[in-house]
């Protein structure tokens, strides 16, 4: 049978603003992009998720903590705790972080200043659905865009968890941690941006590694679930 | 019933603000050596006594006012 392009949903907050270019690279990379508006209660049938970046709700509070009580935000915790596919990209990973999906917090950049620039990334895990195109121990360049990127994780992080690192310290995060994933697996989070990164006109495509990944475990699943 | 949340930097947490807070008045002159800078957070609660605006104010902390993983908060009613 022909491969199935999965469904994978971005969602849309009010302050959202790299839905779209989330929707594009999802499209570019052969995934049927839907998007996802913050007030829909019951998601669509979805292979997995994307939370974009942005600034959902101003950052009010703190940043993600406003979104965390948004409709569709508990369909999103409900969707990974079923197993579900769920990437957080910058405000999303902030989202997904006082949403409980995600271990630790993200504060003000240690250097009070907002960065913006393309930054280069060890990607620590191979085996998980969003980095399975990547290389364990080998680097990417993707951008970032943040004012509030130092991650400080919990005191009982498993290393195992950190998914991406910095290669040079960017925020002051603590052990220049940029990504991080749940203890299952079936959620990460990135400060930055891989739907950015998509095409060598944008300086870099490493970011379609990432897409290709989660298009790739998003269609195994949805071919899984076909086959049940 | 009129309560105050004060929520902080925890003890540990860098907060760069804080440094930039009491670099900026040791340039005034001042003689500070350490500034923390967190946030208050002013309610009207419909609440009849203390203890159960209090018991309220908690659970807000806890659900929303305060991350616990790198802020505390402090509570004053009245």
């Amino acid at each position: 049978m022909a491969s199935p392009q999965p469904r994978i949903g971005v969602v849309t907050y009010p302050g959202s603003q790299d839905d779209r270019d989330a929707l594009w690279a999802l499209a570019a990379s052969d995934a049927q992009a839907v998007p996802v508006w913050h007030e829909e209660r019951v998601l669509p049938d979805l292979d997995a998720v994307v939370v974009p970046g942005g600034f959902s709700y101003g950052d009010y509070l703190r940043c993600g903590a406003i979104a965390r009580f948004s409709p569709v935000t508990a369909a999103i915790v409900e969707f990974a705790n079923a197993g579900g596919l769920v990437l957080g990209i910058c405000n999303g990973f902030q989202i997904l972080c006082e949403a409980g999906l995600l271990p630790g917090a993200l504060m003000r950049n240690a250097s009070l200043r907002f960065v913006c620039r393309d930054v280069e990334l060890v990607v620590e895990r191979d085996d998980t659905p969003f980095t399975s195109r990547c290389t364990a121990g080998g680097r990417i360049v993707i951008p970032v865009k943040h004012g509030d990127g130092r991650y400080v994780p919990p005191a009982d992080l498993d290393p195992s968890q950190v998914v991406f690192r910095y290669v040079e310290d960017c925020n002051g995060s603590v052990d220049d941690i940029a990504g991080v994933c749940n203890e299952r697996g079936n959620v990460v989070g990135l400060m930055p941006h891989p739907e950015h990164a998509v095409d060598p006109l944008l300086g870099s495509a490493d970011g379609a590694l990432i897409f290709a990944s989660l298009v790739e475990g998003a269609r195994t699943r949805a071919l899984a679930a076909l086959s049940t | 019933m009129r309560a105050t949340v004060l929520v902080r930097p925890k003890q540990g947490i860098l907060d760069p603000q804080g440094e930039a807070v009491a670099s900026a008045l040791g340039h005034l002159g001042f003689s500070v050596s350490t500034a923390r800078v967190g946030k208050v957070i002013d309610l009207e609660v419909d609440a009849s006594d203390a203890a159960v605006a209090r018991t309220e104010v908690e659970k807000m902390c806890e659900q929303l006012l305060a991350n616990a993983l790198i802020e505390s908060y402090e509570i004053e009613l009245g």
